[in-house]
């Protein structure tokens, strides 16, 4: 494969993961606003556009046309550079995801993944470690003391969860052997799943997953009757945009790294039956944006059905709960391992 | 001509050698915190110039990830300035020179002639995949069983202190 043509093909594919996170987040502030109407008995937005499909546009425009606000006594380049880590590190871990089985097209074998690197996994958590930093920077660079306890709140949220988050994933990585997410979505070819086999570390998974995302019942970083806005109180502008806008980046990011785990990525019952490569390739990603959205749609359903956690709950669940289940999860998983091997 | 992993080395060397004077010569501790984040991102990078991927992802998760952050809070919380540092008298100042000092020379005196006399079997060292995780795993859990399990009392031994400090005083 020639260089010019390889550095097409992934400039494009790059391109439009982007586009695809950015637009999928965009709508799915106004799926979120539906959804909580529908929960509560109410229509939700309906005035943009026909059932309300050009709100979220509404919404960017108004961001980005308000008044921009940088308090007097903040540290100036932190408070800036806050919001666009957030976005950075958010827009960052879809590289690593196998959007699909490899498409033909010209002669060329396209892989429908950025990178496939032997360590994607680790990949995901190493971004997801740095997560934090947008959050704390931002919160700090404010000066104020609401926006830094809220800052703390989240990161030390974030931390404590990243832990049980880490030991359930190991019980997967035990099984497939390889840290490279292509390879874990290929073993889970047909429905042969990994949520068939670790149903409790996907449990655990997806609970830290909304810890992560900061998004309720765990969304104690932005709770406004103790911390006026959380970390972002002082932000205004587009810059409060990204910070929010990076929450559902991530969501939908983390349901698409949930479905490529756990829920078998692009694989789909009867697979086999379809001969033509390229329909399979489609189909696959038809899949697994299905899934995705399943995940989005759970996230939402969630955040509008669950109240929010007490501090000190929320950290004895971390601390206390999910890292010893996953703890029992990798020795129950070891034990399962060792008996087949017999 | 150069090629293009000399021109990484150079560049992530600057890098690195920049951020960790910045980390010295800034006045805001939390700038200094970041810019040691900065360094550890370009050293992370020559592991991986090493071919060593393993080691660069976790030491960005471990260092960056998880030790920076810590450091970030303690320095937040305690907000450190001018008014509330303690005041060194000139003597002190002088002896950590002088130690300073010292411990270059003792350094670069270890460090002469290190990339011919190594203490790791060379074998090791000769296999350009020793970085990547299946084959480092299997060094560890085999060759290395020993200091490798040893090093980890050593992390039993830190947690256990932490809790033991941590802990509020019962009666």
């Amino acid at each position: 494969m020639s260089t010019i043509f390889f550095l097409g093909y992934k400039t494009i594919l790059v391109t439009m993961v982007w586009g695809i996170s950015l637009l999928i987040a965009m709508y799915a502030t106004l799926m979120e606003r539906k959804l909580a109407g529908f929960l509560q008995d109410r229509l939700g937005p309906d005035r943009a556009g026909p059932f309300g499909i050009f709100q979220p546009l509404m919404d960017g425009g108004k961001l980005f046309f308000k008044e921009e606000i940088i308090p007097n006594d903040s540290n100036k380049f932190l408070f800036i550079l806050g919001p666009s880590l957030a976005m950075f590190t958010a827009c960052m871990t879809s590289a690593v995801i196998p959007w699909g089985p490899d498409l033909n097209l010209f002669g060329h074998t396209i892989p429908l993944q950025i990178a496939d690197i032997n360590i994607g996994v680790l990949f995901v958590f190493g971004v997801v470690s740095l997560g934090v930093y947008g959050v704390m920077i931002g919160g700090w660079a404010s000066n104020n003391k609401y926006s830094l306890l809220g800052a703390v709140r989240a990161s030390s949220q974030m931390i404590s969860y990243e832990l049980a988050m880490g030991l359930s994933l190991i019980a997967v990585l035990m099984m497939s052997q390889s840290l490279s997410v292509k390879e874990i979505v290929q073993q889970q070819h047909g429905i042969n799943w990994n949520v068939f086999y670790q149903p409790l570390g996907f449990l655990i998974f997806i609970i830290c997953a909304f810890a992560e995302t900061n998004r309720a019942p765990f969304d104690l970083p932005e709770c406004e009757a103790e911390l006026v806005g959380g970390y972002h109180t002082e932000y205004s502008s587009m810059k409060l945009g990204f910070y929010l806008f990076a929450e559902y980046i991530n969501m939908f990011v983390s349901s698409a790294f949930m479905a490529a785990v756990f829920f078998g990525g692009y694989n789909f019952p009867f697979m086999d039956k379809i001969a033509n490569g390229n329909l399979l390739a489609i189909l696959g990603v038809a899949v697994f944006f299905a899934k995705i959205f399943f995940f989005i749609f759970v996230f939402m359903w969630v955040r509008w059905t669950l109240p929010r956690f007490r501090y000190d709950q929320l950290m004895k669940l971390g601390w206390q709960i999910l890292i010893p289940l996953s703890v029992i999860n990798i020795l129950l998983t070891g034990g399962a391992i060792m008996l087949k091997n017999l | 001509m150069y090629n293009i992993s000399e021109v990484a080395f150079y560049g992530l060397s600057t890098l690195a050698i920049f951020s960790a004077l910045m980390v010295v010569f800034s006045r805001n501790p939390v700038h200094s915190v970041l810019y040691l984040v900065v360094c550890f991102f370009a050293i992370s990078g020559h592991f991986l110039l090493l071919n060593a991927q393993f080691l660069f992802v976790v030491n960005i998760i471990v260092y960056a990830g998880a030790i920076m952050v810590l450091f970030l809070f303690t320095i937040m919380m305690l907000n450190l300035n001018r008014e509330s540092e303690p005041h060194k008298n000139i003597i002190l100042k002088l002896a950590a020179v002088v130690s300073g000092c010292l411990l270059l020379l003792v350094l670069v005196a270890a460090l002469k002639g290190a990339e011919t006399t190594t203490a790791m079997p060379i074998d090791a060292i000769k296999d350009p995949n020793i970085g990547l995780v299946k084959n480092l795993g299997k060094e560890l859990f085999t060759r290395f069983v020993l200091p490798f399990e040893i090093s980890s009392i050593l992390f039993i031994a830190a947690m256990v202190g932490t809790v033991m400090l941590g802990k509020k005083k019962l009666t």
